[in-house]
């Protein structure tokens, strides 16, 4: 088994992944934190991230979450790259609390 | 009531990333039945106990979610009056050609109040399910394929409007409030579920910032046990769990929430109560609201406000 060391460079984390699992995978299977976890589907968003440095697989992953300039940017879905040497990654996703921005909403009749 | 008019959940349209994965983890994982492909590229599902030739029908797209959720109803004669309904409503429609989906009659399409498609439909060719209709077995080989729930059975949307989503759909379609969750204030609705039948509920809504989005579409399964038997299946095919195997105070179901590999969530559940229309409302309140979601963990999880498709 092939592992590489991602760094979360937000918070400083760091973990090793296997090469055949996600990048947001290897996070969570090692209980550790940093990047919002979702689908983990390519589907909802959350897990969204830029590539600082390092090679990575990718797979097809939503639009409505990142556009093709963005991916050719390095702005990709944790879940659906796969790293293929050293990572270091930013964290753009966000687990949005949508239930308190609704409360905050006047009511309508 | 006694089941005319709008009958039951009929199909679910759902966009995926990767068409050959989804299928195989549909029919493999799931164990849905596979009935179909048109010319758009489009792939059809049944569940192993449902008659009719499609419940679930996935096609490629760039990004995932629900395209549109029908309902099947009784007669032509029902699709034409809903639709004059509809119209009168003041809820413009469209018709949809019998053939479009395959083995699939006229369908009238319409955007409710959240931004969704609804469509309503008479006809759909009866393939049966696998079992006579004389003197049949209990079950089949397709029963024991994968996880193999017994039918599609409803869907959780989430959108904006959700108020004008529970009026349209008593006044127009019929549909009754079997649950609701309220917000802080007491008074605003955070969550509704609606039946048309003598199920808790056969689509739910809850408030969102966003429109169209989808939360879950959901599989029938005969028992706990079976629900069980579904979460080792998913860990055996490493599938993406949101939460569960637990039950929901809210309907009562024992159930699992997973995704499919485009992040589609789904839900496979067991049980939950009959509803006649002359039960009351349930009401929960906000500080409740943990554990009318999630019945053991008593508190929600981060997920099932903010993660959709
Ligand atoms: S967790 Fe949903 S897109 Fe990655
Ligand atoms: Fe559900």
């Amino acid at each position: 088994m092939v592992y590489h060391v991602i760094t979360i460079e937000d918070t400083g984390e760091t973990y090793k992944c296997d090469e055949r699992i996600s990048v947001l995978e290897g996070m969570e299977n090692l209980g550790k934190k940093g990047i919002p976890v979702g689908c983990r589907g390519g589907g909802c968003g959350v897990c969204k991230i830029e590539i600082v440095s390092g090679n990575y697989k990718k797979r097809v992953m939503s639009r409505d979450h990142v556009s093709e300039e963005e991916e050719a940017k390095g702005m990709v879905l944790a879940c659906r790259v796969k790293p293929l040497g050293e990572m270091t990654v930013r964290v753009l996703g966000k687990m949005k609390k949508n239930v308190c921005k609704v409360a905050e909403q006047p009511v309508e009749v | 009531m006694a089941m005319t008019g709008v009958l039951r959940p009929g199909h679910a349209i759902v966009r995926v990333l990767d068409l050959e994965e989804s299928i195989d983890f549909y029919t493999n994982v799931m164990g849905l039945v596979e009935t179909g492909r048109d010319k758009l590229g489009r792939v059809y599902f049944k569940c192993w106990d449902e008659r009719d030739h499609n419940s679930f029908v996935i096609q490629q797209a760039p990004s995932a979610g629900i395209e549109a959720f029908a309902f099947k109803v009784r007669t032509k004669a029902d699709l034409e009056k809903f639709d004059s309904d509809l119209r009168a409503y003041g809820c413009p429609t469209e018709r949809v050609a019998a053939g479009d989906l395959l083995e699939t009659g006229e369908r009238v399409r319409f955007k409710i109040p959240t931004g969704h498609l609804i469509e309503l439909y008479a006809e759909k060719k009866e393939v049966g399910n696998g079992m006579s209709n004389v003197n049949p077995e209990a079950w089949c080989a397709a029963a024991e394929k994968g996880i193999a729930p017994t039918r599609m059975d409803h869907c959780l949307l989430y959108g904006g409007d959700i108020d004008g989503n529970q009026k349209l759909f008593k006044e127009v379609l019929g549909f009754d409030l079997v649950e609701r969750v309220k917000l802080e204030d007491g008074t605003t609705d955070l969550a509704i579920w609606l039946t048309t039948s003598i199920k808790a509920h056969d689509i739910a809504f809850v408030r969102h910032a966003e429109d169209g989005k989808l939360h879950h579409v959901s599989f029938l399964l005969d028992s706990w046990e079976k629900v069980l038997r579904a979460a080792d299946i998913m860990s055996m095919n490493r599938v993406s769990i949101d939460i569960g195997p637990t039950r929901h105070g809210i309907t009562r179901g024992t159930t699992i929430y997973f995704f499919d590999p485009s992040g589609n969530r789904l839900e496979t559940f067991s049980g939950g109560y009959q509803w006649y229309p002359d039960t009351e409302p349930v009401t929960w309140t906000w500080e409740e609201v943990g554990r009318g979601i999630f019945y053991h963990d008593r508190k929600l999880n981060d997920r099932f406000l903010s993660v959709v498709t």
